[in-house]
């Protein structure tokens, strides 16, 4: 197989070190690539790949090794997935709305990535407009999991996790408005991050949900995963929402210990309904932690079972206004019409496919007149008590709160045409965008050969100790993890 | 709160969203089967509770009203498919061919 056999930090010490040139690493996971692409179960990762630029991305890296200190990810090729704009391919969403746009800027992230002599990989497929939660809902056709080619790699950033948990790429970016990095990382036995609302730059990210909406990362491990948020991470003048807050170096939270701190079991995690392996395997991983002196405090979070419906009026409600840009005059496609409602209604109906319509429906619904309060305004206020949920937990000192990422492992594809079971998938992922806290999921074994995920949340900018809970794990658990 | 077709057509119009009958149809079905799933909040008692403004201890802070605070990476005439005097120019609409040319 080839593909980069490093982590990020060592393929960054290698390259520093002369011992790998940036073009080799490169060519590597093109190889990769092209590998898993083929044939009539290739995975279909990447909507866009554009191997000239690549290759002058990693010549770019030169201008790096005359620095004594190595760039934070030098040499490192990160996969980027397509609703965050980069200069170099397109940034479509995964939408025909979008075909072939070409944005006439760069994303914070990219340009942060690219400053630590990261080379960005390619733009990964998607649901389209991050609606999904198994990247079948995108223009460019399904992405496969990686692991299991029958089955979906979770969503909406599918593309981005497969890439990593392929082999092609040791980090990629997703983004998350309801679970859409720590669900696919689950279902792919990857590592993957949502970091705090506001700890990281939005600008360049297309909008989907703005009060929920946040960059996050994968790696194939968790160090990979703690070094490259610590590059996109801080302050941006550019998105008002980002926190200005110090960021500090997550990939040493390697060393910390965690012994005497507590981590909170919450029992709307583990209901009756919950697959039993899932539960063993996260039992297991807690039974882990309590062997490294981590007090497993049973807690409560008792509003988690309203996380769905808020979550479903609340994101809708925000995409209706924020998709309403892709009108046919200013991106994209555009279809002719009676006059201009019709190019507008010709340009959306066709542009637009079937998930993000409904959600389109649904949101505009919610807002309208009459059903304001009875919907929207409702689930605002019950997003207040799912927040006060977790400001209690937290405060009454539980560190990190310990749960199964998904309720089940990934499913076949085709396998689920209810959209609201669809939705269940968020289950336990979605009430961490609600409250705008950080949660990561890690793999923690596997049932039937299906990685199965854990979730660590934290306080909010509480992502530093996160990190070393998820070290920890990681180390105890070590070939369990993926077997 | 049962979404009739009416509303479909209403809110379709709304959203700038064409349908077909047989999609509008269907969406009158997976608007109330989703929608049934919501009524679970009518029943949480919220007397006094704030709707929540923003997330994090910040709030939602919004920047200064000043100008552009990065020029563009590329002129316009390098993306946009037309510019007159520093404006985009959209693509008339062919439904407006005797409009006159301003």
């Amino acid at each position: 197989m080839s593909g980069p056999a490093h982590g990020a930090g060592a393929l960054r010490e290698h390259t520093h070190r002369g011992a790998l040139a940036a073009s080799d690493t490169v060519a590597s996971a093109l190889e990769r690539a092209d590998e898993v692409n083929a044939g009539r179960d290739g995975l279909n990762i990447f909507v866009s790949l554009d191997e000239k630029h690549l290759r002058r991305h990693a010549e770019a890296c030169s201008g790096f090794m005359a620095h004594a200190e190595p760039a934070p990810l030098l040499g490192v090729p990160v996969a980027i997935k397509d609703n965050i704009a980069s200069l170099h391919h397109p940034t479509t969403c995964g939408s025909r709305i979008l075909a072939g746009y070409r944005s006439p800027y760069e994303a914070t992230v990219v340009r942060r990535l690219r400053a630590a002599g990261a080379i960005p990989f390619g733009k990964t497929n998607m649901d389209e407009f991050a609606m999904g939660s198994s990247t079948e809902h995108s223009a460019y056709g399904p992405t496969r999991n990686p692991v299991a080619p029958d089955r979906v790699p979770g969503g909406s950033s599918g593309g981005s996790a497969a890439a990593v948990a392929a082999g092609i790429v040791p980090v990629a970016l997703g983004s998350e408005t309801g679970g859409s990095v720590r669900q696919p990382a689950a279902f792919c036995g990857i590592v993957g991050v949502k970091p705090t609302y506001g700890r990281v730059s939005r600008f360049g990210l297309v909008a989907f949900a703005s009060s929920l909406d946040q960059v996050g990362v994968f790696g194939a491990t968790v160090d990979d995963a703690a070094r490259t948020l610590g590059v996109i991470a801080g302050r941006d003048p550019l998105d008002s929402t980002s926190a200005d807050l110090p960021v500090p170096d997550y990939h040493r939270a390697t060393d910390g210990a965690i012994r005497g701190l507590v981590i909170g079991r919450p029992k709307e995690y583990f209901p009756e309904s919950l697959d039993p392996r899932v539960r063993q395997r996260c039992d297991a991983a807690l039974e882990k932690l309590r062997e490294l002196g981590a007090e497993i405090r049973d807690v409560s979070l008792p509003h988690t079972e309203l996380a769905i419906p808020v979550y479903y009026i609340v994101a809708p409600a925000e995409a209706s206004s924020n998709l309403a840009r892709f009108d046919g005059v200013r991106y994209g496609l555009r279809m002719e019409g009676d006059g201009l409602r019709g190019m507008y209604e010709a340009t959306r109906s066709r542009g637009f496919g079937p998930e993000v319509t409904r959600r389109i429906m649904i949101g505009t619904y919610v807002l309208s007149a009459g059903y304001y309060d009875a919907y929207y305004r409702k689930a605002q206020q019950v997003r207040t008590l799912i927040t006060g949920d977790f400001a209690r937990v937290f405060a009454s000192g539980v560190d990190v709160l310990f749960t199964p990422t998904t309720p089940t492992t990934a499913f076949p594809i085709g396998a689920i045409s209810d959209p609201y079971e669809m939705y269940l998938s968020d289950i336990f992922t979605a009430t961490a965008n609600l409250a705008g806290v950080p949660a990561m999921s890690q793999p923690i074994g596997r049932v039937d050969g299906l990685p199965v995920g854990g979730q660590f949340i934290a306080p909010h900018f509480g992502e530093e100790s996160m990190f070393t809970f998820a070290y920890a794990l990681e180390r105890a658990l070590g070939d369990e993890a993926r077997s | 709160m049962a979404v009739t077709i009416h509303d479909v057509r209403h809110v379709a119009a709304l959203a700038r969203l064409g349908l077909t009958d047989e999609r509008a149809a269907s969406l009158v079905q997976e608007m109330n089967t989703i929608l049934a799933h919501m009524d679970a909040l009518s029943a949480v008692d919220t007397t006094g509770v704030d709707a929540v403004a923003g997330v994090g201890a910040g709030g939602l802070p919004v920047r200064a009203d000043k100008g552009p605070p990065l020029p563009l990476t590329r002129s316009l005439d390098a993306f946009a498919p037309s510019v007159r005097d520093g404006f985009i120019l959209v693509p008339r609409l062919s439904t407006h061919d005797t409009a006159e040319e301003s």
